[in-house]
């Protein structure tokens, strides 16, 4: 039972580790685009609520899980749509017009 | 099967990572954003192939209105607003892990381990804290709700009694998971805690809250992937956790604050003594006299605040620039870390105006240039500039890092008035010999400069 557990800690803290050392590379420039970014990521609770609207176990899980469905995909798609449409913007050099 | 999808969760985990490493430098950002939205792709596609997955009605229904709805809000929202849109995100983000945390719960009826049970609680709760917080946030930056701090009495003593309450009940749940009242009640717990946390909160601090908010939705997501045994989402969950907690950090540096602080200490309550400048006299310049500075000088810098945004100034400060670049002058743009409604919200607003990136500069980029500079063009912008914050140590700001523009030959401020930014805090850069002052309209303002400029 512990065993498991103990390596979903492991992969936590690694995790954490991995993403300190990467996003402290990013330059305040791309802080938006960084957040909106993370923001569609942490989004992945759709892979979960994926499971709870379609399990059919009873009615009540499947509405949670629908529900969740609907905002989480919101978020993931919102959220990478719109990083998408800011960093389109980011050019260098001469801009024309 | 199972083995299956393990490994296509590694590789999504793989390409969210290198999108996220992809995503520190503007020349690859885009590539990065993609890699991000293939590997979320990935991993929902292969959930779909679960045997567990008996109904796809549902989740098909779910998945397109989902979509439909957040392409919209991607597609309409003004670069300006994106500071809410995010806050609404992160609050969607919460709110479903929480709701997933309570599906599994009502899916096994309180027959759990003591691990998924923790992890139940605490993915409840931090979902629905960040759910009902950002919320506020939202309403807060969308103008829904007074944006001035609202603070009552026993507010913390109310927060602290609450938040033991949670733990309480917690403890009680979690020895008796079957006890669904007890999960009931921290969920009602964790909805008022939201709003509490974050009604308190000045606008200015916006960009500390939103940081914050955006860490918590990834650590809900993260205790959702404990109580699904799911690697992905404690390997996403941990990412935007970390990524929030540095933005959060970076903020709290800059406005040399913490985060203790900006919670429990809003600010502008703060009664400041600007006794001593009574007699001080502003002059005011106007903008012929900018425009003379603006075309003797070599080396302009220009610092633009949030007010360049609200006067929706930015596209005409890009018209100037580049009049000024083609008159062989040497312009760059200096930009503060909370110039903005959240982490960098500033490029982006001049990214829209067409300014190209190699002119942006941040904070430590451009402060020791300013004393080699003939002119600083400050738009909109004042906390960030006041130089109070070097020498002063009574001011409230004394320690925040700001821009040396005061080191400059001239400073010219365009300001709609006199009065202090958000600190509540006088501005000696105001009275500054070198410094011209141009009250107005900052949209106005430059417009009247490019006129004189082309002339």
């Amino acid at each position: 039972m512990i065993e498991p557990l103990l390596v979903s800690v492991y992969i936590f803290t690694l995790a954490i580790f991995v993403g300190f050392e990467t996003i402290t590379k990013v330059p305040p420039l791309l802080h938006t685009p960084l957040m909106s970014g993370t923001n569609a990521i942490s989004g992945i609770t759709l892979v979960g609520a994926l499971i709870s609207a379609g399990a059919g176990h009873s009615t009540l899980s499947t509405v949670l899980g629908l529900l969740a469905v609907i905002i989480a995909t919101i978020n993931v798609v919102g959220g990478f749509m719109v990083t998408d449409r800011m960093l389109e913007m980011f050019k260098k050099g001469k801009k024309k017009n | 099967m199972n083995i299956i999808i393990a490994l296509a969760y590694l590789l999504s985990s793989i390409l969210f990572i290198l999108g996220l490493k992809n995503l520190g430098s503007p020349k690859t950002a885009r590539r990065g954003n993609q890699l991000a939205m293939t590997a979320m792709l990935i991993a929902i596609i292969v959930t779909l192939t679960k045997n567990e997955i008996l109904d796809f009605t549902l989740i098909i229904i779910g998945l397109i209105i989902g979509s439909a709805i957040g392409a919209i809000i991607a597609r309409k929202v003004q670069m300006t607003a994106v500071p809410q849109m995010v806050a609404l995100f992160n609050g969607l983000g919460g709110g479903a892990s929480a709701l997933v945390a309570l599906a599994e719960y009502n899916r096994f009826s309180g027959d759990l381990r003591i691990d998924v049970i923790i992890s139940m609680v605490v993915s409840l709760f931090i979902g629905t804290v960040t759910f009902t917080g950002s919320l506020v946030a939202f309403g807060k930056l969308q103008g829904l709700i007074r944006s001035a701090p609202v603070v009552f009495k026993a507010q913390r003593f109310l927060n602290i009694l609450l938040f033991t309450l949670f733990l309480i009940m917690g403890i009680i749940v979690i020895i008796n998971p079957a006890n669904s009242t007890g999960l009931l009640i921290i969920l009602a717990i964790a909805l008022i805690l939201g709003i509490l946390f974050v009604m308190p909160i000045g606008g200015a601090d916006m960009p500390v809250v939103i940081s914050t908010l955006n860490s918590c939705s990834g650590l809900a997501a993260a205790a959702t992937g404990f109580v699904l045994s799911n690697n992905i989402l404690i390997i996403c969950g941990a990412l935007v956790g970390a990524s929030g907690f540095i933005l959060t950090r970076i903020m709290c540096k800059a406005m040399n604050r913490s985060l203790v602080n900006i919670i429990f200490g809003p600010v502008g309550t703060v009664s400041v003594n600007n006794n001593n400048n009574d007699k001080r006299k502003v002059i005011n310049y106007t903008e012929e006299d900018a425009s003379i500075m603006l075309e003797a000088a070599k080396k302009v810098i220009i610092v633009p605040g949030y007010g360049l945004a609200v006067a929706q100034a930015q596209f005409a400060l890009q018209e100037l620039v580049t009049m000024l670049i083609n008159k062989g002058i040497h312009v760059r743009y200096a930009i503060h870390p909370v110039a903005g409604r959240m982490p960098g919200h500033m490029n982006v607003l001049l990214a829209e105006a067409n300014v190209s990136y190699d002119l942006l500069f941040d904070l430590n980029g451009i402060n020791g240039e300013f004393k080699n500079t003939d002119v600083a063009l400050i738009v909109g912008a004042n906390d960030v500039i006041n130089p109070s914050a070097r020498t002063n140590k009574e001011s409230p700001l004394y320690g925040m890092p700001i821009l040396n523009a005061d080191q400059a030959k001239t400073v010219v401020i365009c300001k709609r008035s006199l009065s202090p930014g958000f600190s509540g805090v006088d501005n000696e850069l105001f009275y500054q010999e070198n410094t011209l002052m141009i009250f107005g309209d900052a949209k106005e303002s430059i417009n009247k400069m490019i006129q004189l400029l082309k002339t």
